[in-house]
């Protein structure tokens, strides 16, 4: 059975973070004091919870008959015939409850945070994906929930917005900044500053203070743990390549971790590059980023020569953010994680071809990896595998997509 | 000379509360700042903090965070705040003026280069808000051999044995958050302050300033009872925030409103 549980196997993959929570010279706790102890109890109900197995059974249960845990392995063969190179295989994490990888992490951190004795969750939300999944697993609960969420991303996710509201949901919309991603998560902060006896903050990405890195990669390896047995059945070998997108970097660590310790499968994230790597236009930090410490963790951060955080651009508002989780510093640093990036304009293309081909209508967010694919596997021989991450679906992006191809609404009307 | 340690001596010598301002530094511009921090220091303040404006300022309410806004968007820069500090020190010579900051902005020059701008502008401590003291290894080893403080804060929320290895690592003086939470002006104070205190000093002789809500004469005057300096923040950036575009009246707003909060301190 593929499972989460504790960090007590072997491998050198399990030995970060240290007791201080860095991975190497990445993460920590960079927070006010005031959340000090909160985190502390926070990684001590987390490491009981892991040997806990009444924990691990109901969590187990519900991702398998909640969530929809295991996702498929899907051999996309029109896709590797389009591509005219290594087999194609798409790990469906689109086809999760709630429409993305998140929920796995949402709802492992909402019975901690019931565990914890807390009342009240919150969460930030980019592309509300994990507003969404924070939402339902509370919802499921009985937990309140507030989630922010930065203005813009509200008009351009419109939709999850109501879906959260039906979830019963409070949505907060952030006003400050440039109103995305990054303000949603200092709004968060200050709530959780304010509200910490009672409020456990459900952060979404493996990124942030300690120990949520740690936690987030915790949950999310299953994609992983599920994808060495799924190859292993369909090809009797690991894949050559794997390739997720990289936001925070939750979907993208959760895919790799099972296999990072396995030399000889090459493993590649991809950023978002916007319109550009210039100052302001894009959101890949290891192509622009340089060491700093945000939102509580050391790791590359978009910023000027002064420190002041820069705007960043991206067409998926996942992706849309300052800083990438330390963990990813860590594995590039040592080589072991390559990254590269996706423009918008490719992230369309590529949208577009997995919808003819397949009729999988992928995230924003997780084309950036497509996109990937369709440059990378034609260099591939055709006895070659490669796996790529579909870590959403796509309909919360079909307005944005619309708009990215001058498309109005009354022009299909006229069609019809 | 330790400017810090000489001002909570002659604040308790003369029985009252050391007064404590804030000021974000280049709010709403660097002009009309330095005389903002003039008018304050003037007015008998006994410890100045400077905020150094952050684009992402995640333990400051929205009054801090405004004048952050606007501070950048008028061009304020790191140099410039150093500039400022530096300004102060020739005319106040013996007020001590600390950096209250984020980790990221020291890290922007490294944290040597940062001690040693903090040393040649005449600052005497930092306070990195985003900066535990299990974190601040480097910070205290680049700050100490300069005699720079590295000041530390101590919230509801620290437990005992938490509160005894933070006034142990600190120096300059505790500053105990009155309640959890961001920055901002509040109606009343928390009740646990007194006994926080009293803990706090079962640890460290070092002055404790209490700061975080703090925003009417009353609160001082409570505040000066129960430890030795109080902190005002967000009630001295309202008087810049809300008054737009006369300099003169906004800087007598502020006079008054620190002679107001000044009024306070002794201990009746």
């Amino acid at each position: 059975m593929n499972s989460v549980s504790s960090d007590t196997s072997c491998g050198a993959r399990f030995s970060v973070p240290d007791s201080l929570g860095f991975y190497g010279p990445y993460g920590g706790m960079f927070v006010p004091e005031t959340l000090m102890t909160a985190l502390f109890e926070f990684e001590r109900v987390f490491k009981e919870a892991m040997a806990d197995p009444a924990f691990l059974a109901e969590y187990h249960d519900l991702l398998k008959d909640y969530c929809g845990r295991p996702t498929p392995l899907y051999f996309a063969e029109h896709l590797t015939e389009h591509c005219g190179g290594a087999k194609i295989y798409l790990k469906r994490e689109d086809l999760l409850h709630t429409g993305a990888h998140k929920i796995t992490n949402a709802l492992g951190q909402v019975l901690l945070a019931k565990r914890m004795g807390k009342t009240r969750v919150i969460a930030e939300t980019g592309a509300g994906q994990h507003g969404v999944a924070t939402a339902a697993a509370a919802a499921r609960f009985g937990l309140k929930c507030v989630i922010y969420m930065g203005r813009v991303d509200m008009r351009r996710q419109a939709l999850n917005v109501f879906r959260m509201n039906l979830f019963g949901a409070e949505v907060r919309p952030v006003d400050s900044g440039q109103q995305t991603l990054k303000d949603a998560v200092n709004e968060a902060m200050r709530d959780w500053v304010t509200n910490v006896r009672d409020t456990h903050y459900v952060v979404g990405s493996a990124l942030g203070t300690h120990p949520f890195p740690l936690v987030v990669r915790t949950f999310q390896s299953v994609i992983g743990k599920e994808l060495r047995g799924q190859i292993l059945e369909k090809e009797g070998r690991l894949p050559d390549e794997m390739a997720a997108c990289v936001g925070g970097g939750s979907n993208c660590i959760g895919f790799f971790h099972e296999f990072l310790d396995e030399p000889s499968v090459r493993l590649v994230g991809v950023e978002a590059g916007g319109r550009g790597i210039a100052e302001g236009q894009h959101a890949a930090r290891f192509a622009g980023g340089r060491l700093g410490v945000f939102q509580g963790t050391l790791s590359y951060v978009l910023q000027n020569a002064d420190g002041q955080i820069n705007l960043t651009h991206s067409v998926s508002a996942g992706l849309d953010y300052a800083s990438v989780g330390p963990e990813h510093a860590y594995y590039r640093d040592k080589g072991r994680i390559e990254y590269g990036y996706a423009t918008d304009d490719e992230v369309i293309e590529a949208l577009k071809v997995l919808c003819r081909v397949e009729g999988i209508l992928p995230a924003l967010e997780s084309t950036h990896a497509i996109a990937y694919a369709l440059k990378r596997a034609p260099q591939m021989a055709k006895d070659r595998i490669l796996v790529v991450n579909v870590s959403g679906r796509g309909d919360k992006d079909v307005h944005t997509v619309m708009e990215a191809l001058g498309v109005k609404p009354e022009d299909l009307v006229e069609k019809i | 000379m330790d400017r810090i340690a000489a001002c909570f001596d002659k604040a308790k010598a003369a029985r009252r509360g050391a007064f404590i301002a804030y000021l974000c530094a280049g709010d709403p511009d660097y002009d009309t700042s330095l005389a903002a921090c003039r008018t304050l220091l003037a007015a008998g303040t006994d410890l100045l903090e400077l905020g150094m404006p952050f684009s992402d300022p995640l333990a400051d309410g929205l009054t801090n965070q405004l004048a952050s806004e606007r501070a950048l968007a008028s061009g304020m820069t790191q140099e410039k705040v150093f500039a400022l500090a530096r300004t102060l020190r020739k005319e106040f010579p013996d007020t001590p003026i600390i950096f209250y900051t984020y980790y990221n902005l020291v890290l922007a020059h490294g944290v040597e280069t940062f001690a040693d701008k903090c040393v040649e502008a005449g600052v005497d401590g930092v306070l990195t808000l985003d900066l535990p003291p299990e974190y601040a290894g480097e910070m205290l080893a680049s700050c100490g051999k300069r005699g720079l403080k590295n000041i530390f804060i101590i919230a509801p929320t620290t437990p005992p044995e938490r509160m005894e290895k933070i006034a142990k690592t600190g120096n300059g003086f505790i500053y105990y958050v009155s309640r959890e939470g961001v920055t901002g002006v509040r109606e009343s104070l928390s009740p646990t302050i007194g006994p926080m205190v009293e803990e706090i000093r079962r640890y460290t002789t070092l002055p404790v300033a209490v700061g975080f809500g703090i925003s009417k004469k009353e609160h001082v005057a409570t505040i000066a009872r129960l430890a030795d300096g109080a902190v005002v923040g967000s009630a001295l950036v309202n008087c810049i925030g809300n008054i737009h575009g006369d300099r003169t009246q906004m800087l007598s707003k502020l006079d008054a409103t620190a002679r107001e909060l000044i009024s306070g301190c002794p201990l009746a």
